[in-house]
């Protein structure tokens, strides 16, 4: 077994597997093309069953007429071509011919959205942060680093549900926090002391993971990087600056990519902390309270939020340039 | 930039002889500061967490006692979670959840390990584009999929049966598979396979006795974090599970206490910590190959 690697290498180069040797012929690159698509089909069609048909399903009901008493006729309708009147109604905040009336859940759209952006922005933006610094703490460790990466796991691994109700003790009225802080505060009961706990149950659980991610982008880069510039007088902070964060950027944009789009699906977390009330539904929270109340029109709904996310998604490939794919690569590279 | 990043062997060695002599002083201070922050970030971690399980044993009365360390310790908590008087079914939640877990992680697992090492090892047409729509998928809106979901299980009278939490949980669950399992197979040393057919092995002996041991801890891996992710799932099972067949995740937001509109602190602690405690044993014992597969998928639990 020890003497195997190196003469098998040899030997593979010597023109033993064809398959991958003389990439040049034709017949062989289409044998390649041919087991991949093999290999990969099984994984596409599952997908396109439990990705694809629902959303494409979504869509089309969208554009359907929910069952119910018509607002404006006073009529019942029994469903049909709805065109973008679904839409019309969310985004607009219309019930029929008027404006939602404040308390319907026509009219959170716009609040939930606001929710939802202040919560991506909020936790995305502290978590980075706070991910940097955890990150560098743990590169530079001297020891304890299986400690850490340990209590960093912890975290991550407690579901959502478990970490809204922790969470949602320590912010009881006579709880932990309060009594810490020597403070008062109904924090489920007022928007932003509500938004707050809301920020900071998502912190706890998620800036671990983005940690871990920076970590990762710090570990390729070279010492001797560090050492040159500490030899040509660059302060620490210098340092940081000119060549952690250039040469990090890579990592960090896939862990913010990740991170936000993440949190503008936020669902567990203020539906089971707060209930979504006090000015914390979120989109989901909202497509969630309106299923029972119409499909078609909670499938616009979810529709908006998927499209939204995509954009969102997309001005960040395009102006950030946060290369997800060829980061991963090259991730790997760096690892092997 | 650039000049920084040059290194001349000079340099290079003029670098390691200020690093030894500035050493005491400088190297005290930052390692003083290393534990300062490993503290802090231990602490930031751990403590809720702690306090979770500190909660869980303390008496129902002593709820609100806030003393940081164990006092009036009971196990009536753990008790109150696995009795069915109250209208809870914990015992159940929690087999739902390992049925649903296990039927997720296979089915992803099974359908993601020949994507993964076509991704991982072939050169064929349209690889980047399948790894992009994995990527896409597995960063999907879960809500975007409930409501055609919720009306199609309705309708075939699906609500409440296991298959109607297992299919949509595939969809974030094999997304994450293929993506760590490409990083995997990609750090493979698949030259062993070469190595093992010239030296006689059948094709078939090469993959059983050097391919399979060689992959099994990247599966395994892999298999715990789709698990974890299908355990911790919230959002479609508390639309698509009926009482029967809801999990834990849904049980623990939905607990009922002995008193209607009090919230059972101290039982809900200790359910959480049945549920998390398992999870965090099974994290911490693989926790290299765990961070190896999150960084290197790079996708969320």
């Amino acid at each position: 077994m020890t003497v195997t690697p190196e003469a098998g290498t040899r030997d593979a180069e010597s023109g033993e597997p064809p398959k991958r040797r003389r990439r040049g012929r034709p017949e062989l690159e289409s044998a390649q093309n041919r087991l991949g698509f093999y290999l990969i089909i099984p994984a596409i069609v599952m997908l396109l069953v439990v990705i694809g048909y629902p959303v494409v399903r979504a869509v089309i009901m969208s554009f359907q007429k929910d069952p119910g008493l018509d607002p404006s006729t006073g009529l019942f309708v029994s469903g049909g071509f709805a065109g973008f009147s679904n839409y019309v109604h969310w985004i607009f905040q219309r019930c029929g011919d008027v404006k939602c009336p404040p308390g319907t859940l026509g009219s959170q759209f716009w609040p939930s959205m606001s929710a939802t952006i202040f919560f991506t922005v909020a936790s995305v933006t502290i978590e980075v942060v706070l991910g940097m610094w955890m990150a560098l703490v743990m590169s530079r460790a001297f020891r304890g680093r299986g400690l850490l990466r340990a209590s960093v796991l912890v975290p991550w691994a407690i579901p959502t549900a478990v970490t809204a109700k922790l969470w949602f003790f320590i912010f009881a009225f006579n709880g932990i926090a309060n009594y810490l802080l020597r403070t008062e505060i109904l924090w489920t009961g007022s928007q932003w002391p509500a938004r707050f706990a809301v920020v900071v149950a998502d912190v706890w659980k998620t800036t671990p993971f983005i940690a871990l991610l920076i970590l990762a982008g710090l570990q390729i880069i070279p010492d001797d990087v560090y050492e040159a510039a500490k030899v040509d007088g660059a302060t620490a902070w210098q340092r940081f600056t000119r060549i952690t964060l250039p040469l990090v950027r890579p990592a960090l944009l896939v862990a913010i990519l990740f991170r936000t789009l993440d949190v503008l699906r936020i669902f567990d977390l203020p539906y089971i902390l707060t209930g979504g009330a006090n000015g914390t539904t979120t989109l989901s929270i909202l497509v969630v309270n309106q299923i029972r109340q119409g499909f078609n029109s909670a499938a616009a709904l979810s529709t908006i939020t998927f499209l939204f996310i995509f954009l969102v998604a997309f001005l960040f490939v395009k102006f950030l340039g946060a290369n997800v794919v060829q980061t991963q690569q090259s991730q790997q590279k760096g690892a092997r | 930039m650039a000049s920084t990043t040059t290194v001349e062997p000079g340099r290079a060695a003029a670098a390691t002889r200020a690093r030894t002599r500035t050493r005491p002083r400088g190297a005290t201070a930052a390692k003083v500061r290393s534990y300062i922050g490993i503290v802090l970030i231990v602490l930031f971690c751990l403590a809720p967490f702690y306090w979770m399980i500190v909660t869980s044993f303390r008496e129902v009365d002593f709820t609100f006692d806030n003393t940081p360390w164990p006092t009036h310790v009971t196990l009536d908590n753990y008790r109150t979670v696995f009795d069915t008087s109250l209208g809870n079914h914990f015992a159940r939640a929690l087999l739902n959840s390992a049925i649903i877990g296990v039927c997720t992680t296979i089915l992803a697992v099974m359908f993601g390990v020949f994507a993964a090492y076509a991704l991982a090892r072939l050169d064929f047409r349209g690889k980047f584009v399948v790894l992009g729509v994995v990527l896409g998928a597995s960063m999907f809106p879960g809500v975007a999929l409930l409501t055609p979901l919720f009306q199609l299980f309705t309708n075939i009278g699906w609500i409440g049966t296991y298959q109607a939490l297992i299919i949509p949980d595939i969809s974030f669950a094999l997304p994450l598979t293929i993506y760590v399992l490409t990083a995997f197979f990609a750090e493979m040393p698949w030259e062993l396979e070469q190595a093992a057919l010239v030296d006689g092995a059948s094709p078939g002996q090469a993959f059983r006795k050097v391919i399979l041991p060689l992959a099994a801890p990247g599966l395994f891996t892999t298999a715990i974090l789709a698990f974890i992710a299908a355990w911790n799932e919230f959002l479609l099972a508390s639309q698509l599970s009926s009482d029967r067949t809801q999990p834990v995740t849904v049980a623990i937001a939905s607990f009922t206490g002995s008193q209607p509109h009090q919230e059972p602190y101290t039982a809900v602690m200790a359910a959480g910590t049945v549920v998390t405690v398992p999870l965090v044993i099974l994290v911490l014992i693989l926790q290299r190959r765990i961070v190896a597969g999150l960084t290197a998928g790079g996708v969320k639990g």
